[in-house]
């Protein structure tokens, strides 16, 4: 166990807890972020996304000791009320069914759009398919880039 | 928790019935048993008058529908309610959707599976929805002293013209809820519809996209434990022993122990099916700590002798073989093969087929097969768990708790009264969530360590611990005559450990001579309820045949299809034909005329056509094929589904853009395969899932307009997927597929083409 010193969502936040812990769990079950999923464990499906200093980040294969002196957003930080252009346009869209990978998705393509604010179709095949949706959502989640990056 | 006002005492009693067939019942109740999540609705009200089970209203006019059915992304949550505000006569903006409770008997059937959600609730739904209104017209017209034909309703308001007098639905709810249910109220006329039919967003929407606890993994309570279960490596072995000594060491840890999931003759009901039945228990803290601690644990496992499996059914008890043995896929498809060549049953048969293939000019004879699949929904099994001697509350994921509960009485020893079951949104579900040995094993370890609990699988205890989608093979023949007309068909189904065949679809009906046997071998690995279960096979067999049989015949393959369904219709073979061979014409047809089937424009492309009847609702698409960066890339996709009225369109066009996605995928890449028992593939890095860049640019949906009673969607958009995707890579390389996952046929005809 160690003491572990975290800046996620603008909040200091202080733990004692073993540093090899991946950073979702700390997330999930010491903050009670639980909006970050587990889907893989081994950053193979994209459930888990974060920020971390403003990069899409597989918050399961982070030790928590890694997480330290960086900034951390979780989607409970990207906006609270649906207010981020990228949730927006998820709604505008309607893309989810199951919703279980969804905010997995909006943290990959805010990440996304905050260093490309536009891009290309190839852009987005590319930043996007680390994340699986397995209800198969895929259009919608191109749209819904296309529509947040045009209101942008 | 809210107050719920009624006339009723606080026991909760049946009323009355508005259905003659069906099983739901519409009732009053106490609801004694009722928590509502008020944390999630902004209102400040606390008073509600409960009017038929699905409906509460506040004095202040705010009106709550209960959403009755389990929800895995199908949406029900919003498409059901909507039926019921339909009738009701409400601002669909207005309204305030909640998950309902577990209770059958005053929510109705409450199972997702088959597609029924849509199809089971359609007149329930209405009918509660017309006898609310009435019953709040009754009310007001018994308060003004005005007959109540002169009531009429607008948006949640009543009005009495003559008198100039209204009233809010919230105003006359606590009357009306003291009034009977009346039967019989007359509903809309399906072409006055004005919520049903129009698109309207998932309600939970909002909650979705910024990561509120919906799903049972994100559920917390006070004290609560998290477990984990080691189970045998591979299908075939059981716990030996074990020494958790260095596991308990390890932080967090609270306890290690090994326990049987049901006693020897223990009666197992329908979708009771196990896979393991030893289970070593991990208990500890943390999720993170529990899956360290697992790691110390030094377990021996033995090979299982074969195993006696007691099961309810319909026609009483019966004993069920599990065999031993640690099987392989080789060994496997081997031994498929070999059965397929021995007598097999016989499931249907028209005319004189043995004749008629004797008498035959050509004869078309294909073999196809498929292999496990593992459901991988995003969300692993897990459920929540608080059981003590007095009582149990169950939380979490599962497709029917109805089907589940009487077990789980049974091996709590608890009253069904005394279980209370919360659904949650499950993270995806695709059949295997219909089966509830998470749910039991959760409750039995809470018991046992007696504290709250959650049972968590990782993708890889959820990947090899399956219900999987069984291992199938079909050899289909066809008969032409010297004219090329099409006189026998004949096919012969097997799999492991239940056959595909569907012996009274299509083609059955439409051809003079035919034949369909079935067989089936013994397995020790588990299988269940996947997408369109056996369709999901059948219909990419079928419909790639007839697509090669459509080619040697000269003829164009949707033509072909449309001659055979005419013949189907105007003389059919046989009497238990399942398919309306109009509304099957009607999907292709409709699918030819969007693609633009025969516009020389779309012959850039590899394109492919299938079709597909199950589960009450009609399905074709055509997808068109290009290769991009070498390798087969499906570019967009034209479907035509027939499902009667269209609850929520632009939620259906979700659903069947859904199921294209995820028919291409495991067309192209899904595959579960054994070696000496152990699943090959245990996460997402071996087994390969679609991913965006190889999902379609467009999904052209188009549904056939009529005002036929709704039928589901969830699965028969699925099925035909694989044959369009099959037919289409034959156009591309010449070379056509038999074995899923194509990819690696695709791959060997390509080297072999490339090599020439």
């Amino acid at each position: 166990m160690a003491v572990i010193n975290l800046n996620v969502n603008g909040k200091k936040q202080t733990m004692d807890v073993d540093p090899g812990t991946p950073l979702l769990w700390v997330l999930r079950e010491h903050l009670g972020l639980v909006g970050t999923k587990y889907g893989c464990g081994i950053a193979q499906c994209g459930a888990c996304t974060i920020h971390v200093n403003g990069a899409a980040v597989r918050s399961c294969s982070l030790p928590v000791s890694a997480a330290q002196n960086r900034v951390i957003t979780t989607i409970e930080g990207l906006s609270e009320n649906g207010e981020h252009p990228v949730q927006k346009a998820w709604l505008e869209q309607d893309v989810a069914q199951c919703g279980y990978c969804q905010t997995g998705q909006i943290m990959s393509a805010a990440a996304l759009l905050k260093t490309n604010p536009n891009p290309t179709d190839a852009q987005i095949d590319n930043a996007m398919s680390g994340n699986i949706c397995r209800c198969g959502t895929y259009l919608r989640i191109r749209e819904a880039i296309k529509t947040a990056a045009a209101q942008k | 928790m809210e107050k719920i006002k009624t006339s009723q005492t606080r026991r909760s009693f049946l009323k009355s019935s508005l259905l003659a067939s069906g099983g739901l019942m519409i009732s009053f109740s106490g609801l004694s048993k009722y928590t509502s999540d008020s944390g999630t609705t902004p209102l400040l009200a606390e008073e509600w008058s409960e009017i038929t089970g699905y409906i509460k209203i506040t004095p202040d006019n705010v009106i709550k529908i209960l959403n009755p059915n389990p929800e895995f992304g199908q949406n029900v949550m919003t498409s059901l309610p909507m039926m019921v505000a339909e009738e009701l006569d409400v601002d669909w903006k207005k309204v305030i959707v909640e998950m309902g409770p577990h209770d059958n008997a005053k929510l109705g059937p409450q199972f997702t599976g088959g597609s029924n959600s849509i199809r089971m609730y359609w007149r329930p739904l209405r009918e509660a929805g017309a006898a609310a209104r009435q019953m709040l017209r009754d009310a007001a017209a018994q308060t003004w002293g005005v007959p109540v034909e002169e009531v009429t309703t607008k948006a949640a308001m009543l009005y009495h013209a003559k008198s100039g007098k209204s009233a809010t639905y919230g105003e006359v709810a606590s009357k009306a809820a003291s009034l009977e249910i009346p039967k019989g109220v007359a509903l809309k006329d399906v072409k006055k519809l004005s919520v049903v039919g129009t698109s309207q967003k998932n309600v939970e929407g909002l909650k979705i996209v910024t990561g509120k606890p919906l799903f049972a993994m994100d559920y917390q309570f006070d004290g609560m434990l998290v477990a984990m279960i080691e189970h045998p490596p591979a299908f075939g072995k059981k716990l030996k022993s074990f020494d958790a000594t260095e596991t308990l060491k390890m932080p967090g840890i609270k306890d290690v122990y090994s326990f049987k999931l049901y006693e020897d003759g223990f009666e197992q009901a329908g979708f009771d099916t196990r896979t393991f039945n030893d289970l070593l228990v991990v208990v500890g803290n943390t999720t993170w700590e529990v899956m360290n601690a697992r790691k110390k644990l030094k377990v021996q496992w033995e090979p299982i002798s074969d195993t006696k499996d007691t099961m309810a059914g319909r026609g009483g008890k019966r004993e069920v073989i599990v065999p031993a043995g640690l099987e392989s896929t080789p060994a496997q498809l081997a031994k498929m093969a070999e059965f397929a060549t021995m007598p097999a049953q016989q499931l249907r048969k028209d005319g004189d087929p043995e004749t008629a293939f004797k008498n035959a000019a050509q004869i078309l004879e294909r073999t196809y097969t498929a292999p496990f699949l593992a459901h991988n929904c995003m969300e692993p099994m897990n459920f929540f768990a608080h059981v003590t001697e007095e009582k149990a509350l169950l939380v979490g994921p599962l497709q029917a708790p109805g089907w589940s509960e009487p077990t789980l009485a049974k091996l709590l020893n608890l009253p069904p009264e005394k279980i209370e079951i919360q659904m949650t949104r499950m993270g995806g579900g695709f059949g295997l969530r219909a089966y509830s040995h998470y749910m039991y094993e959760a409750a039995l370890i809470s018991r046992k360590v007696k504290a709250p609990i959650k049972l968590v699988y990782s993708r890889e205890d959820d990947m090899t611990y399956g219900i999987y989608r069984p291992m199938y093979t079909a050899t289909y023949r066809a008969a032409l005559d010297a004219n090329k007309n099409l006189i026998a068909f004949h096919v012969k189904g097997g799999g492991i450990p239940e056959h595909p065949i569907h012996a009274n679809r299509f083609p059955a009906g439409a051809v003079d001579n035919y034949l369909a046997e079935g067989w089936t071998i013994p397995s020790n690995i588990t299988i269940g309820a996947f997408r369109a279960p056996r369709s999901n096979f059948n219909a990419a067999a079928e419909q790639s045949f007839l697509d090669e049989l459509a080619e040697l015949m000269g003829k164009d393959p949707i033509d072909f299809r449309l001659e055979l369904l005419k013949r189907a219709k105007e003389k059919p073979v046989g009497e238990r034909n399942e398919y309306d061979a109009d509304r099957y014409a009607g999907v292709l047809k409709l699918v030819k005329e969007k693609s633009g089937w025969n516009n020389p424009e779309n012959k850039k492309y590899s394109r492919g056509v299938a079709a597909y009847f199950c589960h009450a609702s009609y399905a074709a698409h055509v997808v068109d094929m290009i290769i991009k960066d070498g390798q087969p890339y499906v570019e967009q996709v034209f479907s035509a589904m027939d499902c009667g009225v269209v609850i929520n369109p632009d939620a259906a066009i979700n659903m069947v853009q859904g199921a294209v996605v995820d028919g291409i995928g495991n067309a192209f890449y899904g595959a579960l395969t054994h070696k000496k028992g152990t699943p090959e593939q245990n996460n997402f890095n071996r087994y390969r899932m679609i991913r965006l860049r190889e999902a379609p640019k467009r999904i052209d949906v188009s549904f056939v307009e009529n005002e036929i009673d709704p039928t589901g969607l969830g699965e028969p958009p699925f099925p035909p997927v694989f044959a369009a995707v099959a037919n289409a890579l034959y156009k591309s390389t010449g070379k056509r597929v038999y074995n899923q996952p194509f990819i690696n046929e695709w791959k060997l005809n390509s080297e072999k083409i490339n090599k020439m």
